[in-house]
């Protein structure tokens, strides 16, 4: 974690904001509209990358906790913690833009399409993993189940994601891009990609910061 | 495996409140929909399936915590940890034992469920005791697992619902599907099958590697 | 002496990220009868319920027997009684014995649970559930279950709370069977004159670490009360 902070607290942020702003530029004055479905359709540079972000967040929950089980490191534990919250940002972000966009495309603000009954399910796995943080207290007990559950959680991904295929139907698949709209998507990505570090980090030191300040808090009592 | 088995099995001889709770509860809920419904939905093979699931969730989750409640009292649980049997094992058992009570309360509700619905009898309905033993099985299974973090936790009530409930999904869907075709008669839902057992080995084959990072302090 | 019953390195234990434990240290040979005495929320009983293996540390290592305490066959010899029996209060003496029997795979179970039972004076009570019983006698049945399989290391917080001068009278004469077999206790306690006449070694664990021990010529209960106060003291006020 040290080695990595000066990188993290220099870069990271001008990285982020210069990659936001470029991908803000492609999207309101460098991609052509589509054709369809007109201006709206320019949220899903935003929608997909925030839901591949989450997805990662996701799997960073796994890979953390994993880690945490077994080899025991507390930092590993708060990297998981962190990377859920990063995680449900963006599942929410996802399932608000999506909603945006569901309006005047489909004509309702939900829907239980494959894809979206995916995120939402996705969206309560780890609002039940961040409620046990909050509901369980802060122990290695707690951590250790939050961990269980951040594994399982992924393990449920794939069969869940067929599960809810096979109940809907199968969606139109992705239509070929014009080159100028992969090239926002993939500046866009990067945009939400170097947003998704900045924001693990934030909050990891948030939270190593915090455990320090209570486990001083407790010498103190134990002390006086 | 087959001393814990014994002993729950023991337990629930004794005091006979988890069967008896579990039963009551799921005619309950079945009674709360059929009062809920007009006549008409009820007969439909969706609502009956759906039914059946969501009175054997509520009471399966009710059976998951009384499974680890009689563990918490006098530390008991401690004296299981302690029998020379890894962890993995003690999944198993207390896996077993609910799969079995929960069975049994099904032998019970399910048939009654399909009188109150007034479910045509068919040959096809042979194969429901199966299904319903397929969602037992993945049931149990998650339910296990997260069950023994719930009840050491201080939210035990709250908690054991939210965490289970998303991750069995998947497992519900399938299960209501095949269900469904099965009362309606359809064709043979070969694929929900297969859902349904995936579903039961990966998370029998998880609680049983994983289960001694939630047992142990 | 190479028979060690307990290799503990630099042992500790985290509640909540709170130290409990921090680098405890010792060696228990096969034989002997440590006593280990300490305030309230010293780290006895966690330090017991480590070498029970129903903790894990959070860092340091154990061995039991020269193994790794996770295997399941050095779990067999290690036999623990906590604050809690860890009976079922629904079953009776019998079938909570019967159960624990089972599960260490032990031979001809109805002979030994007579004798178990008879063994802590409860005989004529085996088929009543534990629910109706005295705290004391649920101490009682929970030595009898510790002892049940005949373990090699016995492991005891604080076995003389809740017992009356009878049952503690008996706990002695378990304890003295079981030095007379070569068997290794472990136990922690709070009275001194119990303590001290049982064990042929004493531990002060104070802050989650061990202050003070001896072994071979204890103290008297007087001197050893001045030794209590002072080593528990002394050791609070080098923490500031």
């Amino acid at each position: 974690m040290k080695t990595f902070a000066p990188f993290a607290d220099r870069v990271l942020p001008w990285l982020t904001g210069i990659a936001m702003l470029a991908a803000l530029g492609m999207v309101f004055l460098y991609v052509p509209t589509e054709r369809v479905q007109g201006v709206v359709q320019r949220v899903f540079y935003f929608h997909l990358p925030a839901a591949w972000m989450s997805f990662l967040g996701f799997f960073t929950v796994a890979g953390a906790s994993a880690s945490f089980l077994w080899q025991g490191s507390r930092t590993a534990d708060l990297c998981a913690q962190a990377a859920a919250e990063v995680g449900m940002v963006f599942c929410t972000v996802v399932i608000l833009t999506g909603s945006l966009w569901a309006r005047p495309i489909w004509g309702v603000w939900w829907t239980w399409d494959p894809r979206l009954t995916m995120v939402a399910i996705l969206w309560t796995i780890y609002a039940a993993y961040l409620l046990l943080r909050i509901l369980g207290g802060d122990s290695e007990q707690v951590a250790r189940y939050a961990a269980v559950l951040g594994i399982v959680g992924v393990l449920d991904i794939p069969i869940l994601y067929i599960s809810v295929r096979l109940w809907r139907g199968i969606h139109p698949k992705v239509e070929q891009m014009a080159p100028e709209m992969a090239w926002t998507l993939l500046v866009c990505t990067a945009a939400f990609l170097c947003l998704f570090a900045w924001l693990l980090w934030l909050r990891l030191c948030h939270l190593s910061l915090r455990a320090e300040v209570a486990a001083l808090r407790r010498r103190a009592v134990a002390v006086s | 495996m087959w001393a814990l088995l014994w002993k729950d099995i023991r337990l629930e001889l004794r005091t006979k409140e988890r069967m008896a709770s579990l039963f009551v509860l799921a005619l309950l809920i079945v009674l709360v929909f059929v009062f809920a419904l007009s006549p008409e939905r009820l007969r439909s093979p969706d609502v009956s399936a759906a039914l059946l699931w969501v009175a054997l969730v509520f009471a399966g989750m009710l059976s998951l915590q009384r499974a680890f409640l009689v563990e918490q009292e006098r530390g008991c649980f401690s004296g299981v940890l302690l029998c020379p049997f890894d962890a993995g094992t003690v999944f198993l058992a207390k896996f077993a034992g609910n799969v079995l009570f929960l069975t049994l309360v099904q032998v019970l509700v399910t048939p009654l469920t399909l009188v109150f619905l007034e479910v045509q009898l068919s040959w096809s309905l042979l194969v429901l005791p199966l299904v319903v033993l397929l969602g037992i099985i993945g049931f149990s299974a998650m339910g296990t697992l997260f069950a023994a973090m719930a009840v050491r936790t201080r939210a035990r009530e709250v908690l054991l619902p939210v965490l289970l409930l998303p991750l069995l999904t998947p497992l519900l869907i399938a299960a209501v599907k095949v269900t469904s075709a099965v009362l309606a008669g359809a064709a043979w839902p070969g694929v929900w099958l297969r859902v349904l057992l995936a579903f039961d080995v990966l998370f029998v084959i998880t609680g049983w590697l994983i289960f001694s990072q939630v047992v142990q302090e | 002496m190479n028979n060690w019953v307990i290799e503990a390195e630099r042992l500790s234990k985290t509640f909540a990220w709170m130290p409990v434990l921090s680098g405890v240290s010792c060696r228990i040979g096969r034989g002997e009868i440590v006593g280990i005495f300490g305030h309230n929320g010293a780290g006895k009983t966690t330090l017991l319920r480590l070498f029970a293996t129903l903790l894990r540390p959070s860092a340091g290592t154990l061995k039991l027997f020269h193994h790794d305490p996770r295997d399941a066959q050095v779990r067999r010899r290690v036999g623990f009684l906590g604050h809690d029996s860890f009976l079922y209060p629904d079953l009776t003496p019998v079938e909570n014995l019967t159960f624990y029997g089972r599960a260490y795979g032990l031979p001809q179970l109805a002979a030994r649970i007579d004798a178990a039972l008879e063994r802590v004076g409860l005989q004529g009570w085996g088929h009543i559930p534990v629910r109706a019983f005295s705290r004391g006698m649920e101490q009682r049945l929970g030595l009898a279950r510790a002892l049940f399989h005949d373990p090699d290391l016995l492991l005891l917080d604080e076995p003389d709370t809740g017992l009356d001068p009878q049952g503690t009278a008996l706990l002695r004469v378990i304890l003295a069977q079981a030095r007379s077999q070569g068997k290794t206790v472990v136990f922690t306690t709070h009275d001194p004159a119990f303590g001290l006449a049982v064990c042929t070694r004493v531990l002060i664990l104070h802050g989650g670490v061990i202050v003070w021990q001896a072994s071979g010529n204890l103290p008297s209960v007087e001197t050893f009360g001045d030794i209590y106060a002072r080593s528990t003291q002394s050791a609070s006020r080098m923490e500031h």
